[in-house]
């Protein structure tokens, strides 16, 4: 993969990461963000500026510099965007995360109410009933940005829990990661469901023709993932993502199957129908219930993980309908140019 | 050479109020009707609100009735 176009003055600034000297003008980034007014959430160009920042934790680019990943400039890029982020992401969970906490419920029963609760828009609804092909192939390449690392950004919080939630976290990340089996890791599942689709299943493929609102959901996990601090956060992150699944999931493979995919490209949706049913016990019961009971200072994080995956869900659902509905390309480039090249 | 049988695994079930049963250590689960179902994952969930559609495993929608039940009782 290499270094993806940028889309504004941050990820121009950071372009000097390409070739072999590591060195970034941090005063020419952090500048860049700080003329940013409006959201950072709802921003292509920082979005993609903190994708990048921490795709070079996961896979890196084949034009920069391995180094680059412990850079003290890169890091102080990052920290400068990742203080703003979390910040308009607490503002955005506040109410929520407050409502649930100091109540007298066991944390499990409060996470479980959260989802419950949680009125955003029907997108698996949709995908069952109304979705077309082309808008199909669309969300599994938004999709793409997380599902072809399923399960990454969660497992760097395993050293950072211990005893009985850890046990649990990697009960599941084994789980995620094919139970033994490489054939059935959710990764490779879901790039034979972009190949059976007619999409290229090329780790970062699509990355360039991505919104910032997409991006922001597989930052949030690597923000979270990558900080000690935010443990609690993963945790309840990965809590609300297992626990909205199973259900939409079933609705998925509907879709798929009504638009005469077939087995093998519905497999992915099927698997996690069965898959999210266990997880979602696991994580909201045992893994948050055992670190909130374990280490008490977690519990606010553990709301404020969970109501992040649901906002930010919730947002890029709306986004997608909007476009969709509207009859427009959910895509920065709709997939019609994309197959012409 | 010899070969030594590893000691059989326990296998614990555990109750989720509302939900499934979650079951580690097990080979395979038989139904009701005699079929013998391969455990291919750490833990599985088994159906305890009878309406999965994917029994014996539980597929998430215990949630669906739990509401509507909670609904009917309004």
């Amino acid at each position: 993969m290499r270094l993806p176009e940028p889309r504004g003055p941050i990820t121009e600034a950071l372009q000097s990461l390409r070739g072999v000297d590591v060195g970034l003008a941090v005063d020419q980034v952090t500048g860049a963000v700080d003329s940013h007014t409006s959201p950072l959430l709802d921003c292509d160009d920082a979005q993609l500026a903190l994708w990048l920042l921490y795709e070079l934790h996961y896979q890196g680019f084949d034009d920069v510099d391995p180094r680059a990943e412990w850079s003290p400039q890169v890091i102080a890029v990052r920290g400068h965007l990742e203080r703003r982020f979390e910040a308009e992401l607490r503002e955005l969970t506040r109410v929520e995360v407050e409502k649930r906490l100091n109540i007298e419920e066991p944390i499990a029963e409060r996470l479980f109410a959260m989802m419950s609760d949680d009125d955003s828009p029907r997108l698996a609804q949709y995908v069952q009933r109304e979705i077309t092909t082309t808008q199909l192939r669309e969300l599994l390449v938004h999709r793409s940005v997380y599902h072809l690392k399923e399960a990454d950004p969660h497992t760097w919080a395993v050293p950072r829990l211990r005893g009985r939630a850890k046990v649990a976290l990697m009960e599941i990340q084994f789980d995620e990661y094919g139970a033994g089996r490489a054939g059935d890791m959710h990764s490779t599942l879901f790039a034979q469901t972009m190949t059976r689709c007619g999409l290229d299943s090329t780790y970062g493929a699509y990355v360039d023709v991505v919104p910032g609102y997409t991006l922001a959901a597989s930052n949030a996990m690597s923000l979270f993932g990558l900080h000690r601090r935010l443990r609690g956060a993963a945790a309840g992150h990965l809590a609300a993502f297992e626990a909205t699944s199973a259900l939409p999931n079933r609705r998925y493979a509907a879709g798929v199957r009504r638009l005469g995919y077939g087995d093998e490209a519905a497999r992915y949706f099927d698997e996690h129908v069965e898959a999210d049913a266990v997880h979602e016990q696991v994580a909201v019961r045992e893994m948050c219930g055992a670190l909130v009971s374990d280490e008490p200072e977690c519990e606010p994080d553990v709301l404020f993980g969970a109501a992040t995956c649901l906002a930010i869900d919730g947002l890029a659902a709306g986004r997608l309908l909007d476009s969709w509905r509207g009859g427009r390309s959910a895509l920065l480039r709709p997939m019609v140019e994309l197959a012409s090249g | 050479m010899t070969w030594r049988r590893r000691s059989p695994r326990s296998v614990t079930v555990t109750v989720c109020p509302d939900g499934p049963l979650l079951v580690r250590g097990a080979d395979e689960v038989v139904d009701e009707a005699g079929v013998a179902h391969e455990v291919r994952r750490p833990c599985v969930a088994l159906c305890r609100c009878g309406r999965s559609s994917l029994a014996p495993w539980c597929d998430g929608t215990h949630k669906v009735v739990t509401e509507e039940a909670a609904k009917r009782n309004w």
